[in-house]
């Protein structure tokens, strides 16, 4: 078991020929992913990686019956790639590209959500369910199967992280990078459950940062819901105050979103809050020792 | 990419948000100028930089003659400004903005931002305008009116009753006056992907109405492209000059006052290491992060950034490979200790993507200085021994 994804689930590529789109898909495919072809207006028709190539997500979906859509086309195309997809039936949009407007993804996720397409990024690793499937740019050898679930904002912490529970001698279940842009799709939010009812998944470890307040949120749904041990780092306790021009960010959320008050709230909810990196995987050793 | 007041202003004019006249002046003849063209009685010389907290700092001040301008435009043009949102060092004054006095009875506070939560723009507004309004927010929450605008439906009329209402403005040409600045500031706000915007104070005058004294507005950067009226209002001086460079090549650098040089792949992995530093009793003198597309080139540049700080006692190479390749790395750490003078020890984690050929490549090489580590605690440890003089 895992969640979202696994070695059954079809994907197809939006911006499959082009550079990123292309060596990544590779990647993807050599790891075990079941992509069935992809995207790329005017090819349709031609074959790409002995994928076939098509000029629209919906005739894709037809041919293929794919359900899954991993986005790699450039910043500035992004909303419609991802409003393509939510139009064509895909489930779920990965969404790899950085840089992609933030009001593109306002009403491109509106969109999603409407057509109960979930998201995962923009500006994110993507998803990997260990020796399965993986749906991104990770580095997948780091990731052997096992009984944790990862999930984290920030990309190379996500690899820091897995690498870690690995060298402990566990693995992972399903490692999501959910992004740190300020409007994402799938977050801790939604995520935690997935992995709380996931037989498979007996620990879960969550990568934050400061700014905003996804942890916090996290931290309220945990003490609610999660019975699974929580192994949690908050990244940027010693970055230094941002000069900023405006106050209204912050009277926004309520919070200040410090790592301080991220990891208070995490703490009180009963996880195991870690102030270095380098203590991810031993914390994760202790609390499934504990079980 | 923050802009200027005066910028912020010429802006709202174009929306027809109503705001004083004012001109913008880089020397105190330049500012007479000006004075002289508005015509007074009275005038207010403005300190422009990218920082709030202005008044208080005493970069804001009424003048009530030609005379006096040039006085006030004397003393500010060329201080050192200080505020609460400049740091310590604060930020050296090189243009003064020269605007009409304005009637006001009482001073208000509006502003549109991301409501990240609601994944949509909010509009806030407050009767106690003129303040810190972090400290409104704190000690009164109930006075700040937060509406938020749902992009797929626009300003409505709802949203701006809302807003008056909230401000407890009765009068009905008030109530039309409040609703009409706060949609085009949406208006605005939208059209140009703004990040903020914020007024404070926003005044009401004798005559009942609305009026913008301050503006900030910051852009979201990844639609700059889009926007090259806006790009072009960038001011280059108010940005470090060393993470301008870094950006050029596509590092993101900030200076901190520690002394281990960092740099990193990914900005979680590069806070993750500053925060391991100090978990082990050591401070980070930078935060870099090298990006995904990092080769030899950009680790030297990388390098002598790093270097031009004289706190630098050691530097703590971690990269996690994953797009990025260890070897391409490893290569720029060899280029890097050719190009520049690299004379502190250089701590060296190289871990994913090609992580052995790279510990081949560094082995080979045999430099003194490069020191390498198994793993992020390990290299951390070694990095704060080595700023100590204990390795």
């Amino acid at each position: 078991m895992s969640i979202l994804v696994n070695k059954d689930t079809k994907v197809i590529v939006q911006g499959f020929t082009g550079k990123e789109g292309s060596f990544h898909a590779e990647q993807c495919i050599d790891y075990g992913t079941n992509i069935v072809g992809g995207v790329t207006p005017n090819k349709g028709g031609q074959e790409h990686l002995g994928k076939p190539v098509f000029n629209t997500v919906k005739e894709a979906v037809d041919a293929t019956g794919a359900t899954v859509s991993m986005i790699f086309v450039p910043p500035a195309f992004v909303a419609d790639a991802v409003m393509e997809a939510a139009d064509a039936g895909i489930e779920l949009a990965v969404i790899i590209t950085e840089g992609a407007p933030v009001r593109d993804m306002m009403y491109a996720k509106q969109y999603a959500t409407k057509h109960n397409m979930k998201t995962i990024g923009p500006n994110c690793p993507g998803i990997i369910t260990a020796d399965e499937c993986k749906i991104g740019i990770m580095p997948g050898m780091i990731f052997k199967k096992g009984n944790v679930g990862l999930i984290s904002k920030s990309g190379t912490l996500t690899y820091e992280g897995a690498n870690q529970v690995v060298k402990e001698g566990f693995g992972i279940t399903t490692a999501v990078g959910i992004g740190g842009d300020p409007i994402i799709g799938l977050s801790y939010k939604q995520l935690l459950p997935m992995f709380e009812a996931d037989p498979e998944t007996e620990a879960i470890v969550m990568i934050g940062e400061i700014g905003g307040d996804l942890e916090i949120q996290a931290a309220k749904l945990i003490k609610e819901q999660i019975t699974k041990p929580v192994v949690a780092f908050i990244a940027g306790q010693t970055a230094p105050k941002g000069k900023r021009m405006g106050h209204a960010g912050a009277i926004i959320s309520g919070s200040a979103g410090t790592a301080a008050e991220k990891m208070a709230a995490l703490e009180a909810a009963g996880v195991k809050v870690v102030v270095s990196p380098a203590e991810i995987g031993k914390a994760v050793a202790e609390v499934l020792a504990k079980k | 990419m923050n802009i200027h007041e005066y910028q912020a202003k010429q802006i709202f004019a174009k929306y027809g948000v109503p705001t004083p006249k004012g001109k913008i002046a880089h020397s105190v003849e330049e500012a007479v100028e000006a004075a002289k063209e508005l015509g007074g009685p009275i005038w207010v010389v403005k300190a422009q930089i990218h920082a709030g907290g202005r008044g208080l700092g005493g970069g804001v001040k009424l003048a009530k003659s030609l005379e006096e301008v040039k006085e006030l435009a004397d003393e500010i043009l060329g201080m050192t400004l200080v505020t609460h949102q400049t740091g310590p060092e604060g930020k050296l004054v090189q243009k003064v903005y020269i605007e009409d006095g304005a009637d006001i009875q009482d001073e208000l506070y509006l502003s549109v931002v991301l409501d990240r939560a609601a994944e949509m723009p909010i509009i806030m507004a407050s009767t106690e305008g003129g303040m810190d309004i972090e400290t409104v927010a704190e000690k009164t929450p109930e006075k700040i009116i937060k509406v938020a605008v749902d992009p797929s439906i626009g300003f409505q009329g709802f949203h701006g009753r809302e807003l008056v209402f909230g401000l407890g403005i009765t009068d009905k040409v008030q109530q039309k006056n409040m609703i009409n600045f706060a949609k085009k500031l949406y208006t605005l706000y939208m059209e140009n992907d703004a990040e903020m915007i914020e007024i404070n104070p926003l005044i009401r005058t004798g005559e009942g109405e609305f009026i913008a004294l301050d503006g900030k507005m910051g852009f979201d950067d990844s639609a700059l492209g889009r926007h090259p009226d806006i790009e072009a209002m960038r001011d280059l001086s108010e940005e470090d000059p060393d993470e301008r460079e870094a950006a050029q090549y596509g590092l993101s650098y900030i200076a901190l006052d520690g002394e281990i040089g960092c740099m990193v792949n990914g900005a979680g992995l590069a806070m993750g290491t500053m925060d391991t530093i100090n978990y082990m009793g050591g401070t980070p003198a930078n935060f870099l992060d090298v990006g995904g597309s990092a080769n030899a080139e950009t680790v030297a540049k990388g390098f002598e950034i790093i270097l031009k700080n004289p706190n630098v006692k050691a530097i703590f190479v971690n990269i996690f490979g994953g797009i990025v390749r260890c070897d391409r790395i490893a290569n720029g750490i060899l280029e890097a200790t050719k190009l520049v003078d690299v004379h502190v020890p250089v701590i060296v984690r190289l871990d994913g993507t090609n992580a052995p050929e790279a510990a081949e490549i560094l082995k080979n090489a045999n430099i003194e200085n490069v020191i390498p580590a198994t793993d992020l605690a390990d290299g951390a440890a070694k990095a704060v021994a080595a700023a100590k003089g204990e390795l």
